[in-house]
């Protein structure tokens, strides 16, 4: 296992150089001049000029990426053109917000995806059945801006129960040393305003979640059915044990493997997936740090942005491989 | 019909909460949309400043959140030229002088008086004396000296170059920088604490314009030293309001400056300005009453907004131009017979209540009315399709077929250019003229109608100081090309007017000599001139003596919320 462990990360460092590489060249094809769109249409061209060669980009292709390969050496992003600012610096406060509206989403996609797809399967053809699947069916063709904006026009501006936007009440700051809010109110012991952090997790997280939970649902259900029909099954049901028991501990057992790889999956999508509810609910995380980079030409923000999350990603598959080989021990490579 | 759609879509996420042991019922604790109860029965207010009056008491929290689209991008004022940025510069800082609330006219700030010697070669101000910083550091003349040479000297240990921060405003408005040919200032003398000489190479009809420039405003010499070039992220100088933290991509908070100059001022304990990209998400909030003043209306949502309850709306007045232009380089537009057959064929009314909500005016000019020298006389170009094909045909280009390069992001001045394009597209198929449209990545868009590319654009400008120079100077001057003149148009005349007006001090003379330059430049038609739109707020009818200015941004000091 622990060989098996130490090859998996050492893969990952040739799929690291080679995502740079693609990222770095992806990036600089992309017409327009960083100098310009920093500037704005009121720019003249000695100040572009001058712009160009304070942040540098008027050095060669390779010279650049090879400063920026250096840097990440040292653990240093680089600068963003725009602000001027440390990328490694700056960058934490978004990653810790994706993180944890991801984690918040996935949380909830698991817990109602999975119990949606046990019961569904428990009592199949009832009408559960097809009441949740009808709901894993929309919730898969759903696109998230327009669930997003939905919820926020029922839940916050007609109903009132939910804030719209942000992670907490601008009125009253939560003050950060993590920058996880629920942990950071808790370490501070402001149960109000952990709970004022978790409702604004609501809509985003929601938003986030519904299409991995409906994935996750009609995954569950299809690999539930199939285990439910199978002898022992049959076998623990005859020696008469409660029927939840039998669902729950013996078949959703065996049923996991697939729906663990779906889980991993969707979570790694999910942290590309951000960008749109990041925007629609202001959530000032990495999907929306990278967004901004992009509208700027800011070369050093999006390179980061999308190696940090390709990293995440890259990780995350890395743990569902691993919990694999854990659950069932048969899977060896 | 709209609640049970409520319902229905309620049930079905609620189910979900269910779940994940979410108890959501009470909403305390938090004041998020307890504002909502605050509302009013009265819905008429047309102002937002009087119709409170006799019920509205000043509000206990004196927060005002004021939602934007896009995060500042520095507190370092000078280095960085958009409306974002100066929008919360503009409560932490200020300059020599100031306009007036809702106009361009100049009026003292730090400087209480001001004297120009006859030759308009020397400028003496008198500072105001007890100002103090925010870290506590008296203002005076030489912290006035130090700022402007930081801008002024690419070698000043405060200048940042080697940082990155260009301070191009002041190379436009200055003429350059220190050793550059065209740099007015020439030096700058301390006569006494309180009292400051700028010496000027030549003269510049803008330059009193420039002092009140939020761009041109003072920084403590002490900040400069405590935080070098973290300055952009330590902001410390004499306005109502000072600072306090930044979240990036989420919230800039300010608070009150207990030793202000001006006796009770400001009204507000705090000003918090909150990040909310989208459009519509913004909208929400304000009708959930989680913030106060939102920016970036649609105008689509504006007729949506008339009449609601507890919602107003405030009109910044116009101060930019949206235009078509031409490329005088490439045929036939090099001809102006064309370029005034083609100023015939685009009816502004139209595009106007299509696209801005009737929140705009038709331009004829370059600058907005209200500005210096605005030439009212001139007969604008009427709609008139048939006239127009008619000088077409005269011209000889019947059938004539283009390229219209139409801008792939919004603009004050342009809320919708793609539909703007296709309602112009249709303007040209009516009088037999083939418009392509073509669309393109913004910077590469900017680049290739600098290098002239095009045959004819869609672009506009807005001003910075109320100047008509920085309209002209930047558009229409043969000097401005390659750059902001993006219609090639070279008229030795005109640029001989243009240069008169901007050295010239007798602001009669000024607008006399561009009357007279507007004359020249609507007979040759080098552009047409579009629409002056007006960009609209919306807010709370809690926020009381908000007065928005023309130029994008206003200190917030007699602002306050009511009950």
């Amino acid at each position: 296992m622990l060989a098996y462990t130490i090859r998996r990360i050492l893969m990952l460092i040739p799929v690291l150089i080679g995502m740079s590489l693609i990222t770095f060249s992806i990036i600089h094809l992309i017409p327009g001049n960083p100098a310009q769109t920093i500037l704005g249409e009121q720019a003249t061209p000695q100040a572009i000029a001058q712009l160009e060669e304070q942040l540098g980009i008027n050095e060669p292709y390779l010279v650049q990426y090879f400063d920026y390969i250096g840097g990440l050496l040292q653990g240093d992003l680089g600068q963003s053109l725009r602000t001027n600012a440390d990328i490694s610096n700056e960058i934490w406060p978004f990653l810790a917000a994706t993180i944890e509206l991801t984690i918040f989403a996935m949380v909830f996609a698991v817990i109602v995806g999975v119990n949606a797809g046990i019961i569904s399967a428990w009592k199949q053809n009832s009408l559960f059945d097809y009441g949740a699947m009808l709901v894993a069916l929309i919730g898969v063709s759903m696109p998230i801006f327009w669930l997003g904006l939905m919820q926020q026009w029922i839940f916050a501006q007609e109903l009132g129960w939910l804030p719209a936007f942000g992670r907490g009440n601008p009125r009253d700051p939560v003050e950060t040393t993590t920058h996880f809010y629920l942990l950071d109110t808790l370490l501070s012991g402001r149960m109000d305003q952990f709970w004022t952090s978790f409702r604004h997790l609501i809509l985003p997280g929601v938003a986030l979640g519904t299409i991995p939970m409906a994935i996750i649902a009609r995954m569950t259900r299809s690999s539930m059915l199939e285990v439910l029909r199978s002898d022992y099954i049959r076998t623990v049901e005859a020696k008469g044990i409660p029927k939840l028991s039998v669902v729950y501990r013996h078949g959703f057992k065996n049923a996991v493997i697939p729906v663990l790889t779906i889980v991993g999956l969707q979570t790694g999508t999910l942290l590309g997936g951000a960008i749109l509810t990041e925007t629609i609910f202001s959530w000032p995380g990495v999907g929306r740090y990278v967004f901004d980079g992009i509208g700027n030409r800011d070369y050093p923000v999006i390179q980061s942005g999308i190696l940090i999350i390709a990293t995440m990603f890259v990780f995350i598959n890395l743990i569902v491989d691993l919990l694999y080989s854990y659950i069932d021990p048969r899977i060896k490579y | 019909m709209k609640k049970s759609l409520v319902l229905s879509f309620a049930a079905a996420t609620v189910l979900t909460f269910t779940a994940c042991g979410g108890n959501d019922g009470g909403n305390d604790g938090e004041g998020d949309v307890d504002t909502n109860e605050n509302a009013t029965e009265t819905n008429d207010s047309e102002e937002g400043e009087d119709g409170g009056d006799e019920a509205s008491q000043p509000a206990e929290d004196q927060t005002l959140i004021f939602a934007r689209g896009g995060d500042s991008v520095s507190l370092d004022y000078a280095s960085v030229t958009d409306g974002e940025s100066s929008r919360v510069t503009q409560q932490i800082y200020e300059s020599l002088l100031t306009f007036e609330e809702d106009s361009f006219e100049i009026g003292p700030g730090l400087a209480e008086d001001w004297e120009v010697a006859d030759d308009g070669l020397s400028y003496v101000f008198t500072l105001r004396e007890g100002v103090t910083f925010h870290d506590g550091t008296d203002f005076n003349a030489e912290a006035v000296k130090l700022n402007f040479e930081r801008w002024a000297d690419p070698d000043h240990e405060y200048h940042f170059a080697d940082e990155g921060y260009a301070y191009s405003v002041y190379g436009t408005q200055f003429g350059g920088f220190q050793g550059d040919e065209g740099h007015v200032i020439d030096e700058i003398n301390v006569l006494s604490d309180y009292e400051v000489e700028f010496v000027l190479n030549e003269t510049l009809g803008s330059f009193l314009q420039n002092m009140g420039m939020s761009y041109f405003s003072m920084t403590s010499p002490a900040a400069f030293e405590e935080y070098g070039s973290e300055i952009n992220e330590n902001p410390v100088g004499t306005g109502p309001f000072q600072f306090v933290s930044w979240s990036r991509d989420d919230s800039i908070v300010l608070e009150k400056y207990e030793d202000y100059w001006q006796e009770d001022l400001p009204k507000l304990d705090s000003v918090i300005f909150q990040v909310i990209p989208d459009n519509s998400a913004r909208l929400t909030a304000l009708r959930s009453g989680e913030i106060d003043i939102m920016d970036g209306l649609n105008p689509d949502d504006l007729e949506a907004l008339e009449g609601e309850e507890g919602i107003t709306t405030f009109e910044r007045a116009t101060n930019n131009i949206g235009y078509l232009g031409f490329n005088a380089d490439k045929e036939p537009f090099d001809d102006p017979e064309v370029r005034r057959a083609l100023n015939h064929a685009i009816d502004k009314e139209t595009l106007i209540s299509v696209l801005y909500a009737g929140m705009a005016e038709p331009a004829k000019n370059l600058i907005p009315p209200d500005y210096l020298g605005y030439n009212d006389e001139i007969e604008p170009y009427e709609y008139d399709p048939e006239l127009a094909e008619q000088m077409l045909a005269d011209a000889g280009q019947e059938g004539l077929e283009m390229d219209l390069w139409t801008m792939p992001v919004a603009r004050p001045y342009m809320p919708d250019p793609e539909r703007a394009a296709e309602v112009m597209q249709a303007n040209l198929s009516d009088i037999g003229v083939t418009a392509n449209i073509v669309s393109m990545e913004w910077a590469t868009y900017l680049e290739q109608t600098e290098a002239g590319e095009h045959d004819i654009f869609m672009l506009g400008w807005s001003g910075v100081n109320g100047d008509p120079d920085y309209f002209f100077g930047n558009l229409l001057h043969s000097d401005a090309i390659p750059g902001g003149n993006r219609t090639f148009y070279r008229n030795e005349e005109v640029d001989s007017l243009l240069d008169q007006a901007k050295t010239s001090i007798d602001e009669d003379e000024r607008a006399e000599l561009y009357m007279e330059a507007q004359e020249l430049i609507h007979e040759d038609a080098p552009m047409i001139p579009l629409v002056h739109s007006i960009p609209v707020l919306a807010g709370s009818e809690r926020v009381q003596n908000y007065v928005p200015h023309p130029q994008t941004s206003e200190p917030l000091t007699e602002v306050e919320l009511s009950e």
